[in-house]
C-alpha cells in the first residue's frame, strides 16, 4: 500500500545568493529548520518529546506523536502541519489535513502527491506576480511613505501653527480680558453720573407730576362739589350725598343718614370748603353720576394670573417672525393669552393709570442727555469687548479640540481633520468626513442618512491607527444605530475605494490613505526576507 | 378569545358538540349489505338520525396493518381522495369471516390471534389480540360525516317538490347529534357559516358546503402518545381537554411560540401510541386542515387509556392502523406505506453555512476563506432570497451575483457545494420568463372565479403554481436543467422555503381555502402543496443530472411522505434557550413518522444569540440530522469566528465532531432509506420496555448506538443524564470512561463538554482526519470505535458508497460491512455479497474500549497473510489501540486477540 511507503523528498534548493546548487534531503514536508530532528535510520523521537518511534514511522501515514511531529508529510495526524518550499515564491505552513485533499494548496504541487489531483507548480508565475505586486506595494509605500513625513511635517507645523495660534489668543485673550476690565470701569464711570442725573431728572418729573395731580384732583372736587349740589345751595347735604352708595363704609348696600353724616363729618350739609376734607375721604370711591351703571366690583388678580399678565406683554416684544418658528407651541400660548386677556378685570386699567398713561415724561435735558450718551458708548465698548472675548474663547475651544484630538502618532491624519471624502455606487453616494461622520445618500433622491458620528480609533492593539470606527449613526428598523467601520490602507492617494453593509446597519469602508504608510523595508528584503535557503 | 376557533365555526362548534356529548353513535353497521373479497370487506352504514348511508372498506394489509375507509356511500360529487402519498396501492392479504351473528361479524388478521370485530348497534371496530383489545374505532360514538348537499337556496330554486328527497337528507346535520341541534332547527341558525365564513377580512365561500368528517379511536393501555408534527411542542404529546386540539394546517408562522398545539410549517397526521407491551401507529391520510383531540384517564385508578379523536374539514377517512407491536416494526410499516427517507449526499450531512443574506460573490468568497482561515469544515454555503433578481426565482441579482459560475466554480475548487433558494410563489411580471411560462401554460392555482389567484408576498404580487398538477410538476423539473437555471451547475441544489404556500396577504397567511388546484379546492388538499413543491424539484435536480445524482432540497412545508424528497428544518426559531431546548423533541417526532432528515437553525433565527448559546447550539446541532446554521437578516454577523479564539475553538471542535462522525450518519441515513428507521430516536425506541425513558426529550439516540445529552441549559454546570439498559454498559466517546446502563448519570460539563456516550455492544465508524469538506474526507482511512459490552461482544456496519449518485442503488455499487466482535475476534463480513464498491478507504485504526490486554494482536486477510499489529493499552481506562490494521475497508478481515 503506498500509504506505509516512507516518503521522503528530495528537492533542489537554490541558495540565495550564491547560486550555487545544493542536494539535500528531508522527510516530506519538513521545513528545514527542522531538519536535524528527522535523522534518518536513528529513532525519530516526537518534537514534544512525548514518544520515541522507530524512523519508519515517520511519514508512514499513521499518527504517533501526540503533537503530530512524526506525520509531517501525511495527513493523519489532526494537529499536523505541512511545509511546502514552494521554491520561486513563498515557502508556507498548511494544516496536514490539506495534504491530498485534492485542492492545490502549494503552489509547487508538493501537498498533492497522491490524491490524484492535478496541479500546476505555479509558484514562478504567483513569485513574479508577488514581486511585481510587492514592487508596486513598495513604491507605493515607498511614495506614500515619502507623503506621509510630509503629512507629519505639515501636521507638525499646522500643530506648531496652532499652538502659535493658541498662545496668540491666549495672549489676546489676556489683553481683551484687561480691556474688559478697564471698559466695565469706564462703563461704571460713566453710568453712576447718569443714574444720577437719571434720577434727578425723574424726581423733578414725579414733583411735577404731583403738582399736576393735585391740580386735577381739585378741579375733580370741584365738579364734584357742583355735581352733588342737586339744589345749587352751595351746601352738599346728607341727602343729596346719600344717593351714592358707592360710598357706604359698611358696604351692606345702603348708606344710612347716620353714614352719611358721618362722611360729612357730623354735620348735615358742607360748603365747598368744608368739602376739601369730606372729599378726601371719598374721593377713591367716588363715582361720577354721569356713569349709570355701578362698576364691576373690584376684583384683585390673583398673583399667578397677574404674572401671565406681565409675561403676556412681554409676549408683545417678541418678534413677530419668533412666533412663526414653532407654531404649534405659539398658538397654544395665544390661545391661553386670550384667555387670560379676557380674566383680566377691567379695572386694572383705573381712570388714574390712564391719565398716568397720557402723561408723558418730558425728554431728558442736554446735560442729563450727554451723560446717558456717554454711558451708553461705555456699555457698548463693554458689550464689544466682551463679544470679542468671546469670540477668542471660541476660537481656543476649537483649536484645544484640535489639538487635543488624537491625529496619530505623529498627528499624521491631521489633514484630515474637517475634509471628507466621496465614493458613488449604483445606488449611493457615501461620504467619509474624517473624526467626524459617515453617511449615506441615494444617488437619485432621498434624503441623507447617517452611518456614524466619529468615534475613536479601533485598530488591534498593535495596530490601532488602521480602523476608525464611527458609531451611533441613524437607528435601524429593528436593529441598532448604524455604524461604520473604515479600514485604512496605504495609498498614495485619499480615496474611499469601497463600501459594504456586511451585516444589516453595519457598514464597512475602505480607505488608503498615506498617513498609515510605514516605512518601507528595502526591496530586497520585502522580495527575500522570507525566502528559505 | 380562540383565535383558530373563530375561524372555523363548524369545526369548533362540533368539536365542542360532540366531545360534550360522546355517547351512543348514531351509525349502524348494515350487516346484510356486507361483502368480504379476497382484498377487502365493504359494508355500508347508516345514520339512524338522517338515513344517510356510508361505505365501509375495511382491509388487512401485509405487514400488520389494518386499512379503515368511509365515504360517503352516494356523494353528490367524489370527495378528495389523497394521491401521491401513498408508494402503492397497498398490497393486501385475505380477510377471513370468523363468525356473524345480527350484532355483528368477527374478522381474523391472521397470526397472532389477532381479530377484528365489527359491532352493528351502535356502528364500532375493536381490533382484539386474544382477549386483549388493541384499540377501538368509534367506541365513544364520534364518528361523524357532513355529507355533500345542495345549498338552501338552490335546492329551494330546485324545488323541493319536484325532488323525493327527504327534507332530512337536504339539511340533516348528519355529523352532529340532535343534542347540538336538530335538524330541523338547524336551518335558519345554522345556515350561517356553512356556505361561507368570514374571518378578519376573508371570506372563505365554501361551494360544496360543510363537509367534515371524524373519528374516535380508544387505546386501551396506552398511556403515551407521539406525532402528528409539526408542533413546537414536547415529544410525548399531552391530553387536550380544556384547550385546543393539535392543529396540522400547514402554516408560515411568525414566531412561533413554545409548549404550543398550534399549527406550524408541516403536518404529518401520524400517531404513534405506546405501551411497554405495544407500540402502534394511526396514520389519518387526508390532506385537509385537521385536528387532533387526545383525552387519557391518566391518573384514575383504572387501567390507562388514551383516547383520540382526529377531525379533518374535508375529503374522507381514510387511515391505517399500524399494529406494531415494536417501534421497529411500525416505521418498516409507515415506510412500506409512504415511503423511506430520501438517501442524501453523503456531504448534505456535513455542516451547512447560512444566512439571510449572504450579500454578494465576494461576500461568499470571504466567508469561504474564513472557513479555511480558522481551520473549521463546512459543505454548503446558502444563498437566501437576496441573491434573486428582484426575487424572481431562477434569477440572479446582477449587481451582487454577476457571475455565479465562477462562484460556483470557486467552490468546486474547494469541493464544497451551494444552496440557492427557489419558492413557489411567482412573481408577476410580464417581463419574466418563469411566470410568462405559467400564465400561458395555465399552470397557476386558479381563484374560486377561474382567474390566476394572486397573493401578496416576498416579489409583491404573486402567482402560485399548481404543484398539485403533475404536468406543472414537470414543467418545474425541466427548470432546473443547467441550460434553463442560469448560473447553476453540478454544485448548486435548492431550498424550498415558503411552500405552506405563504401567503402575506391571505387568511393566516396562506392560501384562501376556496382558491382550486384543478376541481379541488385548496381546503380539500391544503397540506400536500408543501410536499409536491420539495418533490418537482428533487426531481429536477435528479433529471438535471440525467438520472445519475442523489437531490438535496430542503422544504419547510411537509406531508406524510415528503421523507422521499429530502430534508426538513423547523423553521423560524429563535435565538432563545428554550428554543434550543425544543429542537429536540421537534425533531424527535419528525424521525418518529418518518422524516429523518430534520434541523433547527443553529443560534436561532430570530434574534441574536449570546455567544454561550450560539456555541451550545452549534454542540447539539452537530448531533442532530440536519446542521445548518441561519440568521434572519436585522441579525449582526455570526460567523464562528466572529466571537474570539476560544470561541471559534468551541465551534470548531463541535463542527469537527460531526465530520469525524460522517461515516456512521451516513451509515444512519442508509438505514433510514433502506428500511424507515429514524436516524434521530428517542430512547423508548430501544427500549421500549423501560418506562423511565417514555417522556425523555432532553436526549436521544442517534441510532442504537449513540446517546446524546446536549447541554441546553444556560450557564450549565451539568447535566444528569439516562443512560438506559440493565446490565449494559455506556462508554463517554471523548473520554472512554465507562459507566453502567440503567442510571441517571450526572455529568459536570464546563463550555466545551458534549456529552455522548457509546452503547457498550457497538462499533461506530469514525473518519479521524477532518478536512476542509466532506468531499475531501472521501478517501480518508477508517478509525473504528469498537465498545465491548460487558460480555465482551460487540457490533456494527460499515457502508461505503460513492457519496453522491443513485448507483448504489441501481448498479449495487456499494459496500456494506458487519463488524462483529465476538471471541476475542474482531471481523469485517460482508453483509450485501450482491453489492460491489471500490474504495481506497483503509482501516487506519482499531480502538477497543472496555478491553483487556492482549499479548498479541494479528491481522488476518483472505490472502491468508497473518500481520502482528502493534498496540497501546491504556489500563487506566481499559482502552487497546490496534495500531495501523491497514487493511482495505471494504475486504473480510479479522483480528485476533491473544
Amino acid at each position: 500500500m503506498s500509504c506505509a511507503l516512507l516518503l521522503l523528498l528530495t528537492s533542489l534548493a537554490l541558495v540565495m545568493g550564491t547560486g550555487t546548487a545544493v542536494e539535500i534531503q528531508r522527510p516530506r514536508g519538513v521545513p528545514q529548520s527542522k531538519r536535524q530532528f528527522y535523522e534518518e535510520n536513528k529513532p525519530f523521537t516526537c518534537l514534544d518529546g512525548s514518544s520515541t518511534i522507530p524512523f519508519d514511522q515517520v511519514n508512514d501515514d499513521y499518527c504517533d506523536c501526540r503533537d503530530g511531529s512524526d506525520e509531517p508529510g501525511t495527513a493523519a495526524c489532526p494537529n499536523g502541519s505541512f511545509h511546502c518550499t514552494n521554491a520561486g515564491f513563498r515557502p508556507a505552513f498548511i494544516p496536514s489535513s490539506r495534504i491530498n485533499d485534492g485542492i492545490c494548496d502549494c503552489c509547487d504541487t508538493t501537498d498533492e502527491y497522491n490524491s490524484g489531483a492535478t496541479c500546476q507548480n505555479t509558484c514562478r508565475e504567483m513569485g513574479r506576480k508577488e514581486r511585481e505586486s510587492l514592487q508596486i506595494m513598495a513604491e507605493i509605500t515607498k511614495e506614500g511613505f515619502l507623503l506621509k513625513q510630509q503629512l507629519i511635517h505639515e501636521a507638525k507645523r499646522g500643530q506648531e501653527d496652532k499652538q502659535g495660534k493658541l498662545t496668540e489668543l491666549q495672549g489676546s485673550k489676556k489683553g481683551l480680558e484687561g480691556k474688559m476690565e478697564a471698559l466695565r470701569t469706564v462703563k461704571k464711570t460713566a453710568e453712576d453720573p447718569e443714574k444720577e442725573a437719571k434720577e434727578r431728572h425723574l424726581k423733578s418729573w414725579e414733583e411735577q407730576k404731583e403738582l399736576i395731580r393735585m391740580e386735577k384732583d381739585k378741579t375733580r372736587m370741584a365738579e364734584a362739589f357742583l355735581e352733588l349740589d342737586d339744589d345749587a345751595d352751595g351746601y352738599v347735604s346728607v341727602a343729596e350725598l346719600q344717593s351714592h352708595l358707592e360710598l357706604d363704609p359698611d358696604s351692606d348696600g345702603s348708606l344710612t343718614e347716620t353714614e352719611t353724616q358721618g362722611l360729612l363729618g357730623g354735620a348735615g350739609k358742607v360748603d365747598t370748603s368744608t368739602f376739601e376734607t369730606v372729599w378726601s375721604g371719598i374721593k377713591d370711591k367716588y363715582l361720577s353720576e354721569g356713569l349709570s351703571d355701578p362698576p364691576a366690583p373690584v376684583e384683585t388678580p390673583k398673583e399667578e394670573e397677574s404674572r401671565d399678565f406681565v409675561s403676556d406683554h412681554d409676549s408683545d416684544h417678541y418678534p413677530e417672525d419668533y412666533a412663526g418658528e414653532e407654531e404649534d407651541v405659539e398658538d397654544d400660548e395665544e390661545d391661553d393669552d386670550h384667555e387670560e386677556e379676557e380674566k383680566v378685570p377691567p379695572t386694572v386699567q383705573t381712570p388714574e393709570k390712564r391719565e398716568d398713561d397720557e402723561l408723558s415724561m418730558p425728554p431728558y435735558d442736554t446735560e442729563t442727555q450727554i451723560l446717558i450718551d456717554a454711558a451708553q458708548k461705555a456699555r457698548d465698548d463693554f458689550d464689544e469687548a466682551e463679544r470679542a472675548l468671546r469670540e477668542v474663547d471660541g476660537q481656543m475651544k476649537n483649536l484645544e479640540k484640535e489639538i487635543g484630538f488624537d491625529f496619530g502618532p505623529s498627528a499624521e491624519f491631521a489633514y484630515l481633520y474637517s475634509q471628507c471624502y466621496e465614493l458613488s455606487t449604483s445606488e449611493y453616494i457615501y461620504r467619509l468626513c474624517p473624526f467626524n461622520r459617515v453617511s449615506q445618500k441615494p444617488k437619485f433622491g432621498g434624503s441623507e442618512t447617517n452611518l456614524g458620528l466619529w468615534g475613536q480609533w479601533a485598530g488591534p492593539e498593535e495596530n490601532l491607527y488602521s480602523v476608525m470606527k464611527y458609531d451611533h449613526g441613524q437607528g435601524c428598523w429593528q436593529g441598532p444605530n448604524r455604524s461604520t467601520t473604515v479600514k485604512l490602507t496605504c495609498g498614495k492617494e485619499t480615496v474611499v475605494t469601497s463600501t459594504s453593509e456586511p451585516s444589516r446597519c453595519e457598514y464597512l469602508m475602505e480607505f488608503t490613505t498615506p498617513a498609515v504608510c510605514q516605512e518601507p523595508a528595502s526591496l530586497d528584503e520585502v522580495l527575500h526576507g522570507h525566502t528559505e535557503l | 378569545y380562540d383565535p383558530e376557533c373563530s375561524q372555523y365555526v363548524l369545526l369548533c362548534a362540533n368539536r365542542t358538540c360532540l366531545s360534550g356529548f360522546p355517547g351512543q353513535s348514531p351509525y349502524r353497521a348494515l350487516l346484510e349489505t356486507l361483502e368480504l373479497t379476497n382484498t377487502k370487506l365493504t359494508l355500508q352504514l347508516i345514520n339512524d338520525n338522517n338515513k344517510v348511508r356510508l361505505l365501509l372498506e375495511l382491509y388487512r394489509l401485509q405487514g400488520n396493518m389494518t386499512r379503515v375507509k368511509i365515504n360517503e356511500l352516494k356523494p353528490l360529487k367524489p370527495r378528495f381522495e389523497v394521491p401521491d402519498v401513498l408508494i402503492n396501492d397497498p398490497p393486501t392479504e385475505p380477510l377471513s369471516l370468523l363468525s356473524q351473528d345480527e350484532n355483528g361479524v368477527v374478522l381474523s388478521l391472521g397470526a397472532d390471534s389477532q381479530w377484528l370485530i365489527v359491532s352493528a348497534k351502535p356502528f364500532r371496530l375493536d381490533i382484539m389480540e386474544g382477549r386483549e383489545v388493541l384499540l377501538s374505532l368509534n367506541s365513544r360514538g364520534l364518528l361523524a360525516f357532513e355529507h355533500l348537499r345542495i345549498p338552501l337556496l338552490t335546492a329551494l330554486a330546485n324545488g323541493l317538490k319536484r325532488t323525493s328527497t327527504p327534507f332530512s337528507l337536504l339539511f340533516p346535520f348528519s355529523f352532529s347529534p340532535p343534542q347540538c341541534f336538530s335538524p330541523a332547527l338547524s336551518i335558519g341558525l345554522h345556515e350561517d357559516g356553512m356556505w361561507e365564513e368570514t374571518f378578519k377580512s376573508h371570506t372563505d365561500n365554501k361551494p360544496n358546503g360543510p363537509s367534515s368528517i371524524s373519528l374516535d379511536f380508544s387505546l386501551p393501555g396506552v398511556e403515551h402518545v407521539y406525532g402528528i408534527p409539526e408542533h413546537a411542542d414536547s415529544l410525548k404529546l399531552k391530553t387536550t381537554d380544556g384547550g385546543d386540539p393539535y392543529r396540522l394546517f400547514n402554516l408560515d408562522v411568525f414566531q412561533y411560540e413554545l409548549f404550543n398545539p398550534m399549527a406550524l410549517y408541516g403536518a404529518i397526521p401520524v400517531m404513534l401510541s405506546h405501551s411497554a407491551q405495544r407500540t402502534m401507529g394511526i396514520f389519518w391520510l387526508n390532506a385537509a386542515e385537521t385536528w387532533v383531540d387526545i383525552s387519557s384517564n391518566t391518573g384514575s385508578s383504572e387501567t390507562p387509556q388514551t383516547d383520540v379523536r382526529w377531525i379533518s374539514e374535508s375529503g374522507i377517512i381514510d387511515v391505517f392502523i399500524m399494529l406494531g407491536p415494536t417501534p421497529t416494526d411500525v416505521f418498516s410499516q409507515y415506510s412500506s406505506l409512504t415511503g423511506t427517507q430520501a438517501f442524501p449526499p453523503l456531504s448534505a450531512l456535513a455542516y451547512h453555512q447560512c444566512r439571510w443574506n449572504y450579500n454578494d460573490q465576494e461576500d461568499v468568497a470571504a466567508v469561504d476563506q474564513g472557513f479555511d482561515e480558522h481551520d473549521i469544515p463546512y459543505d454548503f454555503i446558502w444563498l437566501d432570497i437576496e441573491h434573486t433578481d428582484g426575487k424572481r426565482y431562477f434569477t440572479w441579482d446582477p449587481h451582487k451575483f454577476p457571475q455565479p459560475k465562477d462562484m460556483l466554480q470557486g467552490l468546486v475548487d474547494k469541493r464544497r457545494k451551494m444552496v440557492t433558494i427557489v419558492d413557489p410563489h411567482i412573481k408577476v411580471d410580464s417581463s419574466y420568463k418563469i411566470h410568462n411560462e405559467i400564465r400561458s401554460k395555465g399552470f397557476y392555482v386558479k381563484n374560486k372565479d377561474g382567474g390566476d389567484y394572486e397573493g401578496w408576498c416576498w416579489p409583491g404580487n404573486s402567482g402560485y403554481p399548481d404543484f398539485t398538477n403533475p404536468e406543472m410538476r414537470a414543467w418545474w423539473a425541466s427548470m432546473f436543467a443547467y441550460d434553463q437555471y442560469e448560473g447553476s451547475m453540478e454544485n448548486m441544489y435548492t431550498w424550498n422555503d415558503m411552500n405552506e404556500p405563504s401567503v402575506f396577504n391571505g387568511p393566516e397567511v396562506t392560501m384562501h381555502k376556496d382558491a382550486l388546484h384543478g376541481n379541488w379546492e385548496n381546503r380539500d388538499l391544503h397540506n400536500l402543496y408543501g410536499l409536491y413543491v420539495q418533490m418537482a424539484t428533487a426531481e429536477g435536480l435528479i433529471e438535471r443530472s440525467g438520472g445519475v445524482e442523489r437531490p438535496f432540497v430542503l422544504t419547510r412545508a411537509f406531508f406524510a411522505g415528503s421523507q422521499r424528497y429530502g430534508a426538513v428544518w423547523t423553521g423560524d426559531n429563535t435565538a432563545e434557550w428554550e428554543h434550543l431546548k425544543i429542537s429536540i423533541p421537534m425533531c424527535l417526532s419528525l424521525g418518529l413518522v418518518g422524516v429523518s432528515f430534520c434541523g433547527a437553525d443553529v443560534g436561532g433565527f430570530f434574534k441574536s444569540p449570546s455567544t454561550e448559546l450560539l456555541v451550545r447550539w452549534y454542540q447539539t446541532g452537530a448531533y442532530q440530522p440536519f446542521f445548518r446554521a441561519h440568521a434572519h437578516l436585522d441579525t449582526p454577523r455570526r460567523e464562528p469566528w466572529l466571537f474570539g479564539p476560544e470561541n471559534t475553538a468551541l465551534i470548531r471542535e463541535a463542527v469537527r465532531q460531526r465530520y469525524a462522525l460522517l461515516p456512521y450518519w451516513y451509515q444512519l441515513f442508509y438505514h433510514a432509506h433502506h428500511s424507515g428507521q429514524p436516524v434521530m430516536r428517542p430512547l423508548w425506541v430501544e427500549y421500549p420496555q423501560d418506562t423511565a425513558t417514555f417522556s425523555m426529550d432532553d436526549q436521544f439516540l442517534l441510532g442504537r448506538d449513540l446517546l446524546v445529552h446536549p447541554v441546553t441549559e444556560e450557564g450549565g454546570r451539568g447535566v444528569t443524564a439516562y443512560l438506559p439498559g440493565k446490565g449494559e454498559v455506556w462508554f463517554d466517546v471523548h473520554t472512554f470512561q465507562k459507566h453502567n446502563g440503567a442510571q441517571n448519570l450526572y455529568i459536570p460539563v464546563t463550555i466545551s463538554s458534549i456529552p455522548v456516550f457509546q452503547r457498550g455492544g457497538s462499533i461506530i465508524p469514525r473518519k479521524a482526519r477532518v478536512r476542509r469538506s466532506s468531499s475531501c474526507m472521501e478517501h480518508d482511512p477508517y478509525t473504528l470505535f469498537v465498545a465491548l459490552s460487558p460480555k465482551r461482544f460487540a457490533q456494527g456496519e460499515l457502508y461505503i458508497d460513492d457519496g453522491h449518485t443513485f448507483n448504489f442503488d441501481k448498479q449495487k455499487q456499494f459496500i456494506h460491512r458487519r463488524l462483529s466482535f465476538a471471541n476475542k475476534a474482531l471481523s469485517s463480513r460482508n453483509l450485501a455479497p450482491g453489492s460491489q464498491f471500490i474504495t481506497p478507504s483503509w482501516i487506519e485504526k482499531i480502538v477497543i474500549l472496555g478491553a483487556s490486554k492482549p499479548s498479541k494482536a494479528t491481522l488476518k486477510t483472505p490472502d491468508g497473510k497473518e500481520n502482528l499489529l502493534e498496540f497501546e493499552f491504556d489500563a487506566s481506562m481499559s482502552v487497546l489501540t490496534l495500531r495501523k490494521p491497514g487493511v482495505n475497508a471494504g475486504v473480510d478481515w479479522t483480528v485476533v486477540l491473544q
